[in-house]
């Protein structure tokens, strides 16, 4: 593990320098004035109880250099991150445009070709992309570390950012702003793919291109929802718990909610744990399931519920 | 420096009458003082338990000691109790109260009554709060909307607790404010006053304008969730960002309510344990005031990234930028005040110097937030958990313990194990470095706040700040338990132990009731330590 992240993006190697430039600085003061701290403990301690000391009120030299040199330097480095930032929120022309939505606790991406993503957000090595954001519910803030870029997203106004990647490869993307049970689950990766591998993956068949998926039968529909929707990160299919229960044998299955009621797990039960998952909530789980309410249509639905069934 | 006498017949310590409603009808600053102390010790305590909490179920990437909801109630009350229940009042309310009087040779505040009336409405803001925790807010202690107004969790009830509380901060700061213009002694013109008098003064100016901004701001949100009024959320045509603006209006001034105090606490300790007079004085004195003003200035370096426009953050950068001037002009006047001194390691004076150590750190790393392009990466990751920690337990924390390590005999009349305290000072001065400086590495690495769970690549570092938070907490305990059991003790403290030219050690330890048996008059300033040459300033 390095100090700081890998630099991904055009933007980073910059920030990098205006973080580099504070540490040096910061480094040498902290230096200076814990070293002349010491110093002076040690050498000025006292040895004896009726040791005299001189009368010394201040010096107006030493103030006036201490307060013009930290002056200077402060404005060096307001007007070096100053220029940066200005960098940062000035998008290319030539930028293309991606929709970022944020909602309790997942990202959707829609991009300029009409292909949908969740979770997921792909972009093409060495091309400016602007994310043009927007908030579903409360707060958010879009945050991938190893391209130093930050935005809060809100709901009911757009915000921006921009950047170039410029590494392939896949990277962590947070959610900053603190946003309730599921905040620390809502996560998703960047995946840099190289001009050519994106192009095989902007010709490539996205889920929401009705015409294709309609000619699946609905159990395959499903297995191919609960890979490209993001359920695998959360729900297995081999019986094992990671986040939330199990898809196998799930249907048919009677179990327990939290405030004590009972449930049978039908067609019912799964469709209002897809659209309404935090109205009721299985006993030994978090309520950290977002809802899929409009990012699923009622066929999608009815294709996981029979892809649910098939797995006993 | 000061003319008074004090007639040993007639001395009863302000300690000696017994019984509940002695302490509960007090109008005495020295028992007010005790009273904010007791209780803002206690909410210290309590929270800090808290925070062990956090860092034990942080320990592990997964959520394994408790549900990531009890986890985000656990920073929600640890956050809004440190803050407005123990940090906010802290040394002003406390040490504020049991000082100012004795220092301007007062008898008192000027307005007795309203200082026991400002404890009551402390109380009750405490009591509220302390029923709202039966079924206990996950907003975290910001209470950003547009979640606060539609979490299910019982926003109102706290958020009217501290709402309160905020009239207990008014009153106190007025109190202050006329008592230091009114009431000092004959001849204690402005610059002889002790600079403790000078930060409390600030504060206290502080306390009066900000704190109702955050009280309409509260009530406006209290007004959202139960009466429906669309101030913030958007979905009833509010702006959620004018929440985090009026919010950080109130919030960043009160960062230097919470360490003005401190740092008038350290101009006080250091000169005393250095035999030498405070270097700059008057540089220090109005850098408060200076920083008091600019204080109101920088709310929005909060919002760096909220979505505030390229402009307003630029001007609010600039404006940051600014604030550390006088911060650091005060750190070299403390560091110069060293120079050629006869300077004894106590306990306090370990606090102080611990202080000046650890709020350097603090304010450097607030440099890297203060620049635009490095708050982008930095804002709401553990970079800011650490910056903030590191002024307000390496400042304002350690500035309180000094506080209580130096005034304790005048205070109490009694001593305290001193090996005990240098022992429980190393812990805590150890165990607070192990606890927050790896988290400015988690920052910068990327790893957000608030985060129940998080990825695996953090939990080294992670596993290292729990290790820290327990050495920390022992060094805590063990100064607590030392302090506790030197009231029990049989050693009475001198007059004045430490050689101290501060008006309050002339008096007996603990003063008597009304501090001076005759108004003092002073005819020369605080800090006439050293062999002053023939011709005086």
């Amino acid at each position: 593990m390095t100090w700081i992240p890998e630099a991904a993006s055009n933007l980073a190697g910059k920030v990098d320098g205006v973080i580099l430039v504070i540490t040096l600085i910061s480094i040498f003061f902290f230096v200076l004035i814990s070293a002349v701290l010491i110093y002076f403990a040690v050498k000025y301690r006292r040895r004896r109880d009726d040791e005299e000391t001189p009368y010394i009120t201040g010096s107006e030299p030493l103030e006036i250099i201490w307060t013009v040199i930290p002056s200077i330097l402060l404005i060096l480095l307001f007007v070096y991150g100053f220029v940066v930032y200005k960098e940062m929120r000035t998008p290319p022309k030539d930028a293309v445009d991606i929709t970022v939505t944020g909602k309790q606790w997942l990202w959707t991406f829609d991009y300029y070709n009409g292909k949908k993503t969740l979770n997921e957000l792909y972009v093409r090595q060495n091309r400016p992309v602007r994310m043009i954001m927007r908030a579903d519910d409360v707060l958010h803030s879009f945050f991938i570390p190893q391209f130093r870029v930050k935005q809060d997203i809100l709901p009911g106004r757009y915000t921006q950012l921009w950047f170039t990647p410029t590494k392939v490869g896949t990277y962590d993307l947070f959610c900053a702003e603190y946003c309730g049970t599921g905040h620390s689950q809502m996560l998703a990766k960047v995946i840099v793919l190289s001009p050519e591998a994106y192009d095989i993956w902007e010709k490539g068949i996205g889920v929401d291109e009705g015409a294709n998926v309609a000619s699946l039968p609905p159990a395959e529909l499903g297995a191919k929802i609960y890979k490209e929707k993001g359920c695998n990160a959360c729900h297995s299919i081999d019986g094992s718990v990671v986040i939330g229960p199990s898809f196998k044998g799930l249907y048919g299955k009677t179990g327990v909610f939290e405030d004590g009621s009972s449930y049978t797990a039908d067609e019912n039960y799964i469709m209002k744990s897809i659209l309404e998952p935090q109205e009721e909530i299985v006993e030994g789980f978090q309520p950290v399931m977002p809802s899929f309410k409009g990012i699923l249509s009622d066929d999608e639905v009815t294709a996981v519920i029979a892809y649910i069934k098939t797995l006993k | 420096m000061a003319n008074h006498t004090i007639a040993n017949n007639v001395y009863v310590p302000f300690l000696e009458q017994k019984g509940f409603l002695s302490w509960f009808l007090t109008t005495d600053h020295k028992r007010i003082g005790i009273l904010y102390l007791i209780s803002i010790s206690l909410f210290f305590l309590i929270a800090g338990i808290l925070a062990l909490l956090m860092r034990f179920e942080l320990m592990t990437p997964m959520s394994d000691f408790v549900s990531p909801h009890t986890y985000n109630v656990l920073f929600t009350l640890h956050g809004s109790l440190m803050v407005f229940f123990f940090i906010v009042p802290g040394l002003a309310a406390s040490f504020g109260n049991f000082l100012i009087p004795l220092m301007i040779g007062a008898p008192d505040v000027a307005f007795p009554k309203l200082n026991l009336a400002s404890y009551w409405i402390y109380l009750v803001g405490t009591i509220i709060t302390l029923y709202a925790l039966l079924s206990p807010a996950d907003t975290g202690w910001t209470f950003y909307t547009p979640y606060s107004a539609t979490t299910d969790t019982d926003v109102v009830m706290i958020t009217f607790g501290v709402f309160v509380l905020g009239f207990s901060s008014i009153l106190t700061g007025m109190n202050f404010i006329v008592t230091i213009h009114k009431m000092r002694a004959p001849g204690m013109t402005w610059h002889r006053l002790p600079l403790f008098i000078w930060a409390s003064y600030a504060t206290a100016v502080l306390q009066l304008l900000a704190t109702p901004v955050v009280g309409i701001t509260l009530l406006m949100l209290i007004a959202e969730r139960s009466l429906g009024v669309g101030f913030f959320d958007p979905a009833k045509g509010g702006d959620p960002v004018l929440f985090q603006n009026f919010f950080w209006f109130y919030s960043h001034p009160a960062v230097y309510i919470m360490i003005i105090p401190a740092m008038g606490v350290i101009s006080e300790i250091i000169p005393v344990f250095s035999r030498k007079p405070i270097f700059g004085y008057k540089a220090i004195a109005y850098s408060s005031l200076g920083i008091a003003f600019i204080s109101f200035l920088v709310w929005a370096h909060h919002m760096f990234t909220s979505g505030i426009s390229e402009v307003a953050a630029t001007i609010f950068s600039f404006l940051t930028f600014l604030v550390a001037i006088p911060t650091a002009i005060k750190v070299f006047n403390w560091i110069a005040t060293l120079y050629k001194g006869s300077i004894e390691l106590h306990s306090a004076m370990l606090y102080a110097l611990g202080f000046v150590f650890l709020f350097t750190i603090g304010g450097l790393t607030g440099v890297f937030l203060g620049a635009l392009a490095a708050d982008i990466h930095l804002h709401d990751t553990y970079f800011v958990v650490a910056h903030m920690h590191y002024v307000m337990i390496g400042g304002t924390v350690m500035g309180f313990f000094g506080a209580l390590h130096f005034w304790y005999p005048k205070w109490f009349g009694k001593m305290f194990n001193e090996s005990v305290a240098k022992l429980s000072w190393f812990l805590i001065f150890v165990g607070f470095n192990v606890t927050f400086f790896p988290q400015f590495f988690l920052g910068i690495q990327g790893m957000p706040r608030r985060y129940a769970t998080y990825p695996e690549e953090f939990e080294s570092l992670m596993a290292l700040s729990t290790y820290g938070s327990w050495i920390l907490g022992l060094g805590v305990l063990i100064m607590t338990v030392n302090l506790i059991k030197g009231l029990y003790s049989t050693e009475k403290a001198p007059q004045n132990p430490y050689g101290s030219l501060s008006l309050e050690w002339q008096v007996p330890s603990p003063p008597p009731t009304l501090n001076f048996e005759e108004i003092p008059t002073v005819t020369d300033w605080t800090y006439g330590y050293g062999k002053k040459k023939e011709v005086d300033a």
